[in-house]
């Protein structure tokens, strides 16, 4: 008999993706949901892209490798995302590097299309560091720091369940077609960070 | 019967493919100056006849040659097309690019009218070599002011689809009648290569 909790991943996974695509206007830092810094916070990381993508790669990556690198991931980046972010609300501005962030969709959609086996210590490193470096970026510019830092919770709270969903999500396949539409979304990942990387050296 | 039908699996991908599909326009960080991108990149690969055809084509030979090519060639078309494009818009010329386009297509379509099987590597090269091509041309007609990120999406994922589509399509080369029709599919993609040939040449 198939596991109930199991049976109901993929209609999760619509659920997050259906309200992901649904997106309606968001201003950056922060857009008010009137629902408090928290919501606030929480739409912020869901209306931007350019944080979404490379944690929804990592999560595949991790989910790829298994329910360890799953686990390492889903707890080490959001961590590393609240500890960035704290370090980011004291400082004055910073300005997402388009570079950087190219660079992000190239390494993580690269391992992924290309199936890494990464270690366990990669994996909690690249997540460290995205976790890093996004949650300084999403920090700076944040306002004020009792709500910025409610707002920052509120981030980091849907950077964990995407991270968790998905790589639930992914670490349950087993049909090969499976694991390879997700090496393929990897590629696809990649082949973005590629133009973006084109368009970088474009408008520099 | 746990038919691909049936399963919930695929019929949870078939959903999400639908809403992927008929999403809004993202606008997320917009700047000023900034159009948003998602659309206009998604529409910019299916707005052309002639990359259409050598894109669909792709996954047409990718499902004659099988596993492994018919995700290879999928995966190879992107990344290398990309690399085009970020050459396009780095601003580094590249001569010939209708006739690469136009060539593209005769001899993809060709492969898959006369089921041409080589080995995995050389396939990958052919179809690498062409997307060159096609991903210069749509880097140097990027226009300007559009999301870098959104656009890079909208692009890649459409080029996906067509890809997908062709796969899709050349499912039914596991019946003989479906192997005579992907090779009159493969015909039609040389005819519309041929004419985009001499579209370039006049």
């Amino acid at each position: 008999m198939k596991d109930a909790t199991q049976s109901r991943l993929p209609l999760y996974a619509i659920v997050v993706f259906t309200f992901v695509m649904c997106a309606l206007p968001a201003e950056a830092h922060l857009n008010s949901t009137g629902m408090g810094p928290f919501y606030d916070g929480l739409i912020h990381f869901l209306m931007s892209p350019e944080d979404i993508v490379p944690v929804l790669a990592l999560a595949l990556l991790a989910g790829l490798r298994g329910a360890s690198h799953g686990r390492r991931a889903l707890f080490t980046l959001p961590v590393a995302w609240l500890v960035g972010g704290l370090a980011g609300l004291s400082a004055m501005t910073a300005k997402p590097h388009p570079f950087v962030a190219a660079a992000w969709f190239l390494l993580l959609g690269g391992l992924l299309a290309a199936d890494a086996k990464v270690s366990l210590r990669v994996t909690t490193a690249l997540a460290a560091l995205l976790g890093v470096y996004h949650g300084y970026l999403n920090g700076t510019g944040m306002g004020q720091f009792e709500t910025a830092a409610v707002a920052l919770l509120g981030l980091v709270f849907a950077v964990f369940v995407l991270i968790a969903l998905a790589a639930a999500f992914v670490v349950r396949l087993r049909a090969q077609w499976a694991r390879i539409a997700v090496r393929v979304a990897g590629s696809w990942i990649a082949a973005s960070g590629l133009l973006m990387l084109g368009w970088a050296v474009r408008t520099r | 019967m746990n038919t691909p039908r049936h399963n919930p699996l695929v019929r949870a991908m078939a959903l999400v493919v639908l809403v992927f599909l008929c999403a809004q326009t993202a606008f997320a960080h917009p700047q000023k100056g900034e159009a948003v991108g998602f659309l206009t990149g998604f529409r910019h690969p299916i707005s052309g006849l002639d990359h259409v055809l050598a894109m669909v084509a792709v996954g047409l030979w990718g499902a004659q040659l099988g596993s492994p090519a018919i995700w290879v060639l999928p995966v190879a078309f992107p990344m290398v097309m990309a690399v085009g494009g970020m050459l396009g818009l780095m601003g580094v010329p590249l001569p010939g690019i209708e006739y690469g386009i136009a060539l593209s297509a005769i001899l993809l379509g060709a492969a898959v009218m006369f089921e041409v099987r080589p080995p995995l590597g050389v396939a990958a090269a052919l179809v690498g070599f062409f997307a060159v091509f096609h991903g210069h041309a749509h880097g140097t007609e990027l226009p300007p002011g559009q999301s870098a990120l959104l656009y890079s999406m909208g692009f890649v994922i459409a080029t996906g689809c067509l890809h997908a589509l062709g796969i899709g399509i050349g499912t039914v080369h596991r019946w003989a009648w479906g192997q005579k029709l992907l090779r009159v599919a493969g015909g039609l993609v040389v005819v519309g290569g041929t004419f985009f040939m001499w579209k370039a040449v006049s």
